[in-house]
């Protein structure tokens, strides 16, 4: 499915919360569950058989409204790995920022991801943060990903972009004087 | 060396750029909401840490108040919560709040232009995707998510790369009953959903300098629908003269050199773009759209796509949006039946808009089967259209004036639109459930909703035009 908007990773009706946890619970709600609560048994993260640490998703995953909602909810149901042909900018950064790693491969990478997946719901897939490589465990195909090496050393460092930026403020002071 | 309006305010705004990574970009001003900011304030409370520069944040709160009897305590516990969390941290940090009830509130992207807090060169961030609104002014205008948030606070400055800069170019004369939201539409049809992702993009040509401001707004606003950073249009007298006397506008001799500086903020003639589109205002009727996404847009007398004209590729998502939205593919847009419309959002909620919806269906009545609703902007826009009877003229078309808000933009409040049913939204996006539930929304324009209120039905505007 492509063009997967935040608004169903997480409905607007879900943002009241002033803390950053338990959004997981209502990851994709609408797609997940009837309007009576029941789950939806056709849709994907309702079926047993699949389950892990990676989300693979079409092009253009994550696109329309900026809430940051959607990065914590995923994260928080578990995953650390969003896969696509294409992500939505601010949702890219926003993910980020949580330690959930996108990770853009090409869309032939993609199809043979989900027909992997399609074919063994255990199909193993491995990221590798530090060689920027996503490798299907059965074939050992690889593919190499981007990420720059300023988020990467941040990502394996465990810090983030406030500790730089706090670290910085004299420059930022001073930035403001010649302005 | 010739620079693009983007280069200009990008290069007067970067602290310093990480080798091998992105820039540290100064920030101007900072808007927030009670949406996007609690969890960002508390961020801050871990860090131990304040707000560095309180002074160049200003809140409202907007996405989820009531549009009915604002003066009572908000019904909705959850909603309330976060209303009275705002006003505590803003409070607590020193932060300016144009809350409920303030003579300023209203949706942070309506009430920044209109004060005057938006200016020309600035580089202005909100957690809030359409805070590329505020590029019509010439701004580096763009949203963010709750952690940039905090950074902000903490620091001013955001960690961003250099997108990719586009040039949308629209030339020519737009045809009878077609406006900015149809330009918008046209475009984002024409280059899809995720068509500028990466991309800067400027609005430029002589149909778009012929554009008041709240129609340039309209038009930056949805440029994160095809999935740009940021939109923007070189700011010009008709920004000046919208600004000149706003509230927080400068003031005499700075007036002047404000004036001067801005207008250098221009793109020179033989500035590079790395894609530029050429769009010719002719060919643009009024738009409509029929499916879940703002790129699935088509002009009022056309027709649902048929499943053979749609790629391959795209065809899964087509055949589920269209399923969601009760339509078939090949069928005629023109006289499906319409139960809502909404006029109103950061799109199309500004006092032009509202004279335009006005002088439209005044003496006309609203059909029997809809149920119109009108929710300005902002307390001043909602001032404004009552000084100038606008707020009659919609009482007796049987038109719904609410007060200011997000509202049925996406349903946060009470303002909902029920399942199954059809509504013909001003808004931004159409996307699955934005509206309420399995709500179906169809994008237009608010000459074009507002001639659907009259009939009842999808309608060509121009048909019932002079
Ligand atoms: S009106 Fe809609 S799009 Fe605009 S800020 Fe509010 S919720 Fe967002």
């Amino acid at each position: 499915m492509e063009n997967v908007d935040t608004d169903q990773i997480i409905p607007a009706r879900f943002l009241k919360a002033t803390t950053r946890d338990g959004f997981g619970e209502n990851l994709f709600r609408d797609w997940r569950y009837n309007s009576d609560g029941q789950p939806k048994k056709d849709f994907v993260l309702n079926n047993p058989t699949y389950k892990g640490k990676i989300l693979a998703a079409a092009k253009n995953f994550g696109c329309g409204s900026s809430r940051e909602h959607a990065a914590w909810a995923i994260k928080d149901y578990g995953f650390d790995v969003v896969v696509s042909s294409f992500f939505a900018d601010i949702f890219k950064n926003n993910a980020l920022n949580n330690f959930l790693l996108p990770v853009t491969v090409s869309d032939e990478f993609l199809q043979k991801i989900f027909s992997a997946v399609e074919n063994d719901p255990e199909a193993e897939i491995e990221v590798n943060v530090e060689n920027q490589t996503i490798t299907l465990t059965s074939t050992g195909e690889q593919e190499k990903f981007e990420i720059n090496n300023y988020k990467k050393t941040c990502l394996l460092n465990g810090y983030d972009d406030i500790d730089y930026l706090l670290s910085i403020k004299p420059e930022i002071e001073k930035f403001e004087t010649i302005v | 060396m010739a620079k693009t309006l983007f280069e200009k305010i990008w290069e007067t705004h970067v602290v310093q750029t990480i080798s091998g990574g992105p820039s540290v970009l100064y920030i101007d001003k900072h808007f927030i909401h009670e949406v996007t900011s609690p969890q960002a304030f508390a961020g801050l409370k871990k860090r131990g840490i304040g707000v560095f520069r309180p002074k160049q944040i200003v809140a409202t709160a907007d996405h989820n108040v009531p549009t009915i009897h604002q003066e009572l305590p908000i019904k909705e516990e959850l909603s309330r919560l976060q209303v009275e969390a705002l006003k505590k941290n803003c409070a607590e940090f020193g932060i300016e709040l144009y809350g409920l009830g303030h003579p300023y509130q209203g949706i942070v992207h309506v009430i920044g232009p209109e004060l005057g807090i938006t200016q020309p060169g600035m580089t202005i961030v909100c957690g809030d995707s359409h805070t590329s609104t505020h590029g019509a002014f010439g701004t580096i205008a763009f949203g963010i998510g709750t952690s940039e948030v905090e950074m902000v606070m903490a620091t001013q400055c955001l960690l961003q790369t250099k997108p990719k800069l586009m040039r949308i170019n629209v030339d020519g004369t737009l045809n009878k009953g077609v406006v900015s939201k149809d330009i918008i539409l046209y475009i984002i049809s024409l280059i899809s959903a995720s068509g500028a992702t990466g991309f800067a993009v400027e609005f430029a040509g002589s149909a778009i300098r012929a554009l008041s401001m709240e129609a340039r707004m309209t038009i930056c606003n949805m440029s994160i629908e095809m999935g740009a950073r940021c939109g923007m249009i070189a700011p010009d007298e008709i920004t000046f003269s919208y600004m000149k006397g706003k509230p927080f506008a400068p003031q005499g001799k700075e007036w002047d050199e404000k004036i001067a500086y801005w207008s250098t903020l221009y793109s020179d003639a033989d500035s590079k773009f790395d894609k530029e589109i050429n769009i010719d205002a002719a060919d643009i009727e009024p738009m409509i759209t029929y499916g879940t996404n703002p790129g699935m847009g088509i002009g009022v007398s056309g027709h649902v796509p048929l499943l053979n004209e749609i790629n391959e590729k795209e065809k899964p998502s087509f055949e589920k949006s269209i399923q969601y939205m009760g339509f078939e593919a090949g069928a005629n847009i023109k006289g499906k039946k319409v139960d809502y419309v909404f006029i109103g959002s950061c799109t199309n909620s500004r006092i032009e808009d509202l004279r335009m919806v006005a002088s439209f269906v005044k003496g006309k009545k609203k059909a029997d089967n809809v149920e119109v609703w009108v929710v300005p902007g902002s307390k001043q826009v909602e001032k404004q259209a009552i000084e100038e009877g606008i707020n009659k003229i919609f009482e007796e078309a049987g038109f719904n004036l609410r007060q200011p808000g997000c509202s049925a933009c996406l349903g946060m409040n009470e303002d909902k639109i029920p399942a199954g049913k059809y509504c013909i939204s001003t808004s931004n996006r159409n996307f699955e459930g934005r509206q309420g539930p399995n709500a179906r929304t169809m994008l237009a324009s608010p000459l074009s909703a507002a001639a659907a209120a009259i009939t009842g039905v999808v309608t060509d505007v121009r048909e019932l035009m002079p």
